[in-house]
């Protein structure tokens, strides 16, 4: 391999690693990523001379905090505000302060955690979280979110703006917070994977680069914080979701639900890793966690052979407990489809219909969706065709749309 | 780092928090090297907005915006982070009648 191809290898696997530890050691993101692109630069001058270092990461750490002490000295000279000889910081540099592996891990984990602290706006927290951990460029994300480049990259300057000025420490939040933070993370990875795995708007009901990028992150939240049963109840949702990417859609992109899906096409690899983690994550903790729940619900699914043979009692039951956890009618709604497996649609359609009549759902296609489905299993022909109605009329999705014509037709 | 701590109320929680528990949260905070001042302020039918056009100064009633929640109060703090600041701004007792804006000083560019 020549020397370029090594320094590119070189970025991909350790880019995001070098760029965490330079904004611990350089104090603020936009001055250490300049030093990780000096760093960079200076590796394509001097590796075809000099050969590549035995240890690349520190090698660039390094040269990417001379490369910022250098530029702000001469800054200062510049300046002529200050010759009263070097600070301490532009002093000896010390190795083993950073060269550690287990500081540089720390390292990652502070960018996570400061990308998605809540004082950021939740949509900055994900665009940053994609930028700085992720190493995707504005263009991308904007390609992704479906949002013009200069509206990204203003959030990106913005957010990195408020970390700056009103000091967002870059620390992993201590024990009695890190319960909170952590879910923020959660939520934050877990949008990203819903993003790209069914659109809220536009045609493509699938994106799949998005997943693909949450699937790592949660990976690598898992690597480093391997004692968090949610992190890996999480890793597990998105595994067992994204297993049924090939079966939840024709190839024209019209909406195939479970029932009908082609199970040999879910992909065993990551049903099984998916539910190896969530046994794993129900070990761990005797109450799980919302995303442990739900990753269970999806297991149950991943493991049945047809939609018939699936144990809807065992789902109920985890909806039982995911109701017992977060109370909310979007999971009412969920249990009552599960209900109306295991018991029949008439039991589904009484739970939905309780849960309109308090006025909750009323603009959820979902719902509508779901009543509509009940109706036509139960033959009441008029009232699925006006909750199929009602549902095409909320509905957004191009896909979900056609979805809802085929049925209203089929009636 | 300084940062100024905004405190928020709708006009009927102004006086929700009794005068005592804000005093001894000060007295806490000034205990603690925290708190470098804090004043409650007069509701917002006492305020007087000032403006300067054209050399020209107009005074009027009220404030500029009106919105639900008026500036009740301040506390300026010295805090290490903005985690430190949120940590203080959290036991403002009207934190849990309004709201806590905070908001970090900047130095002048002199």
């Amino acid at each position: 391999m020549d020397v370029p191809e090594t320094v590119a290898r070189v970025y991909e696997t350790e880019s995001r690693r070098v760029l965490a530890t330079l904004i611990r050691l350089l104090g603020d993101f936009d001055t250490a990523e300049e030093a990780l692109h000096d760093a960079f630069r200076a590796a394509l001058e001097q590796w075809p001379r000099e050969g590549v270092p035995a240890n690349p990461r520190s090698w660039l750490v390094s040269t990417g905090r001379f490369k910022a002490i250098d530029a702000r000295r001469r800054m200062k000279r510049f300046d002529a505000l200050d010759d009263v000889g070097e600070k301490a910081d532009v002093g000896v540099i010390d190795h083993a302060a950073w060269a550690d592996a287990e500081s540089v891990e720390d390292d990652r984990l502070r960018l996570i955690f400061s990308c998605c602290h809540p004082a950021l706006a939740p949509e900055a927290q994900v665009a940053l979280t994609l930028r700085e951990v992720c190493g995707l460029t504005t263009e991308e994300i904007a390609r992704a979110f479906l949002s013009p480049a200069p509206t990204l990259a203003q959030r990106i300057v913005r957010a990195k703006g408020k970390i700056r000025d009103a000091k967002i420490p870059y620390q992993v939040p201590e024990a009695n917070e890190l319960g909170e933070r952590l879910d923020a993370v959660l939520r934050v990875i877990y949008l990203v994977f819903n993003e790209g795995y069914a659109a809220s708007s536009g045609t493509a009901l699938t994106r799949g680069d998005l997943s693909a990028e949450a699937i790592r992150l949660a990976r690598l939240l898992v690597e480093l914080m391997p004692d968090e049963p949610e992190a890996s109840g999480l890793l597990a949702l998105m595994l067992l979701h994204e297993s049924r990417r090939k079966a939840r859609a024709t190839p024209e992109g019209d909406v195939i639900l479970l029932d009908e899906q082609d199970r040999s096409l879910w992909n065993r690899e990551q049903i099984e890793e998916g539910s190896r983690l969530v046994e794993r994550a129900l070990e761990l903790r005797r109450r799980p966690g919302p995303y442990t729940i739900q990753a269970a619900i999806a297991a149950v699914h991943a493991q049945a052979t047809t939609s018939a043979g699936t144990d809807w009692s065992e789902i109920v039951g985890f909806y039982d407990l995911l109701l017992a956890r977060e109370p909310s009618p979007v999971v009412e709604l969920n249990r009552a489809v599960a209900v109306a497996m295991r018991d029949g649609p008439a039991e589904g359609l009484r739970i939905v219909d309780a849960i309109l009549a308090r006025g909750q759902l009323t603009d959820y296609r979902l719902a509508h969706a779901a009543r509509a489905d009940f109706c036509r299993r139960l033959g009441k022909t008029r009232d699925a065709r006006a909750s199929y109605e009602r549902a095409l009329m909320l509905t957004k999705q191009e896909p979900e749309r056609r979805f809802l014509e085929r049925r209203l037709r089929e009636l | 780092m300084k940062y100024l701590c905004l405190v928020y109320l709708e006009d009927s929680k102004f006086t929700a928090v009794p005068d005592d528990e804000c005093f001894a949260c000060g007295q806490a905070l000034r205990d603690s090297g925290t708190l470098l001042a804090a004043e409650p302020l007069y509701p917002v039918n006492t305020a007087t907005t000032v403006r300067v056009r054209n050399g020209r100064t107009t005074v009027m009633d009220g404030p500029f915006a009106e919105t639900k929640e008026a500036l009740a109060g301040f506390y300026l703090i010295e805090a290490r982070d903005l985690n430190e600041a949120i940590q203080v701004a959290a036991k403002i007792p009207p934190a849990r009648e309004g709201s806590v804006e905070i908001r970090p000083v900047r130095q002048l560019n002199v």
